[in-house]
């Protein structure tokens, strides 16, 4: 038996989680021991029609995506959404609060209509998706840590608690205490605090923990200076798409 | 051969993003040679508006996952130039250094992993780890390195966090510099090494030119990566506010991207583009290694770029040293930049790895983005792509269709497209 065969796909988005791969620099070279990978645009010539795992970087924004997904679903035994664009929508969820026709003419004018778009949404949304590896970019060490789980045909462990958690490991001051505000309380772990660690703060870009505590964020935020619609912007930014539809 | 060839490819690969070739030779006639973009369109533009000044550097930067460093540098750029906002003379260094370690990242990336597998004709850098195993293993040397430069000084690899509006919301200390200083000197003769295995193997590449302009940031004193005026190897230079008179931005049928021109249907930008304009403020060793490729200005190859951007990264390197000692001698002292945000309009531009970039921002009195534009360089590349596969395949067009094909991708590649980056 030959080894487990994967792929990588990707639809709208900056291809900075299939980087992450890349940037796994030495190791990449360890991985290749235990996967063959069969299609992989960005780094290699050659594709494979069927595989074991595919992984799928991006969101979908156009109807005519979706035909391209769906036969990727239907060639993967297990198919895992690979980024925040994959897993939330991501960044590209920003134009779903916009009006449609005012977003294609103000970036392409009068020649708008040539370019086909609509609501931007994670992959979820148009088919199954058996795992998820968040994050923009996702972590190099979870996503090892997620393949290594599935070659071993387990369920791969998604942290449930917030950023605030791996924020205290890291030791880092609270943001909130050097007058900056956070969407740490109540976006998923999993990477470490490092926006935090590099002075900024948590953008919520791994999306809201299974069982957030929503009005707690909100008066927290509120009580360090942001308006109402400021507020509702920060949520925004990375998890718009649950607004919209499930 | 055959009366009628045709080449299509869908998707090619070992480029970033999605684009489409189509071509036909009929009776020893190119009937039809197109290069398309067909990659989704996220409207960044539209999506900037309405973010506050201190969130537009964070969602500008994911219009690339490889030159996030460059759109988060352009885009603080634009923002401060916008509201008035002076940054000291150390926050100017780390941002060149930092400038420097994504280029290092990206043309190793492009070189190492990309363009070598098409020298030894195979189909990825896989198969080259066994074959070639010490020369791959020294491009990821050279890659890890680049990558964790970023972390150093922006935070992450990808997506940096610690550029911030006015300055850097952390410091790298002194004993990190020192650190990395060590690790460069090794980058550097590890650095020539490669230029001389790739240049060694570099027999396949096509004998193909085409005059075309060249446009790339120069400055009178360095070769311009961060500051400067925008140079033209046919038309003098142009203040950076001027970009709009100089990039001419169009539509397309075959492109979700944009096209540009300026003096002719299309111009270059680049890392040879950059070479053409700034070749006399080369490092030593960078001035080595492109007599090493016989690489002198104005050089019309664009598989040159290759080259360029080889000597680009010793450059890189070598210059990184000099900015380190000077950073070094008169010690980096974390600062806290204090500015009031107000209304304002202004561009920010800075050269990524792919060439010129523009970022222009509208700012209404309380800091939020009103107006957007995104000039990227593999979008100011497209017309010139397409007008290079006209010729080459002009040129080339009585050779069977898979040496035609390979040489197609193998000019796309030279080009180094971020190809999602290009209509973000």
């Amino acid at each position: 038996m030959g080894k487990p065969t994967v792929a990588f796909f990707d639809f709208a988005g900056c291809e900075g989680d299939q980087l992450q791969v890349i940037n796994l620099e030495e190791d990449l070279l360890h991985v290749l021991e235990m996967v063959e990978i069969v299609s992989f645009r960005e780094a290699m010539k050659g594709h494979a029609d069927t595989y074991d795992i595919a992984f799928v970087e991006g969101s979908v924004t156009r109807r005519s995506d979706e035909a391209r997904l769906k036969e990727i679903r239907q060639h993967a035994k297990i198919l895992v959404a690979f980024g925040s664009c994959a897993t939330l929508g991501g960044i590209n969820l920003l134009k779903n609060f916009q009006e449609p026709e005012n977003v294609r003419r103000f970036v392409y004018g009068e020649h708008f209509f040539q370019y086909e778009t609509y609501s931007a949404r994670p992959l979820k949304a148009v088919v199954a998706v058996d795992a998820e590896i968040h994050g923009c970019p996702v972590s190099r060490r979870e996503f090892k840590a997620v393949l290594t789980s599935l070659l071993l045909g387990k369920k791969p462990d998604v942290p449930n608690y917030p950023v605030c958690v791996e924020c205290k490991m890291a030791e880092n001051v609270c943001v909130f205490d050097q007058g900056m505000t956070c969407m740490g309380p109540v976006t998923r772990a999993g990477c470490e605090a490092c926006c935090v660690t590099a002075g900024s703060f948590c953008w919520g870009c791994r999306g809201l923990v299974d069982d957030p505590n929503a009005d707690a964020q909100r008066e927290i935020l509120s009580r360090n200076g942001l308006s109402l619609p400021d507020i509702l912007k920060r949520f925004r930014l990375y998890m718009g798409f649950s607004e919209v539809s499930k | 051969m055959s009366a009628t060839t045709s080449i299509r490819m869908d998707h090619l690969t070992r480029v970033e993003g999605h684009g489409r070739v189509d071509i036909r030779i009929c009776e020893g006639r190119v009937e039809h040679c197109q290069w398309q973009v067909v990659e989704a369109p996220r409207f960044f533009e539209a999506m900037l508006r309405g973010r506050k000044w201190y969130e537009v550097a964070h969602v500008a930067s994911r219009i690339c996952g490889i030159c996030s460093i460059g759109h988060t540098l352009a885009s603080l750029k634009a923002t401060e130039a916008a509201m008035g906002i002076k940054v000291s003379e150390q926050v100017v260094n780390l941002r060149k250094l930092l400038l420097h370690a994504e280029n290092i990242q990206s043309h190793i990336l492009h070189l190492g992993y990309l363009v070598l597998p098409d020298l030894f004709k195979v189909p990825s850098v896989i198969p080259l780890a066994s074959t070639h195993t010490q020369q791959v293993l020294l491009a990821i040397r050279i890659h890890r390195l680049g990558n964790e430069m970023s972390t150093l000084l922006g935070g992450r690899t990808t997506h940096p966090q610690s550029a911030v509006v006015g300055g850097f919301a952390r410091w790298p200390t002194p004993s990190d510099l020192s650190n990395l200083r060590s690790r460069l000197e090794a980058a550097l003769s590890e650095g020539i090494a490669l230029a001389q295995f790739i240049g060694e193997h570099s027999a396949n590449v096509p004998a193909f030119q085409r005059e075309t302009e060249y446009i790339a940031l120069a400055d009178p004193h360095e070769y311009a990566f961060y500051d400067g005026r925008i140079g033209s190897t046919e038309a003098g230079t142009f203040g950076v506010d001027e970009y709009r008179q100089v990039c001419n931005e169009y539509c397309v049928p075959q492109s979700t991207a944009k096209y540009t021109r300026h003096r002719r249907d299309s111009y270059m930008v680049g890392a040879l583009a950059r070479l053409n304009l700034n070749y006399p403020h080369l490092g030593p060793n960078a001035r080595n290694v492109a007599a090493m490729f016989g690489l002198r200005p104005i050089s019309h190859s664009p598989f040159m770029n290759n080259a360029a951007q080889m000597v680009e990264l010793v450059h890189c390197v070598e210059d990184s040293i000099q900015r380190i000692d000077e950073l070094l001698k008169n010690g980096v002292k974390p600062e806290k930049a204090s500015f009031a945000v107000s209304a304002g309009r202004a561009t920010g531009c800075v050269e990524v790895p792919r060439g010129i970039l523009f970022h222009e921002y509208e700012y209404n009195p309380s800091g939020e983005c009103v107006w957007a534009n995104c000039v990227i360089p593999t979008n100011q590349n497209h017309a010139n792509i397409q007008k290079d596969m006209e010729a080459l395949v002009d040129q080339f067009k009585d050779r069977p269709a898979d040496e035609i094909e390979f040489m197609v991708e193998m000019l796309v590649r030279a080009y180094d497209p971020c190809i999602s980056c290009s209509t973000h």
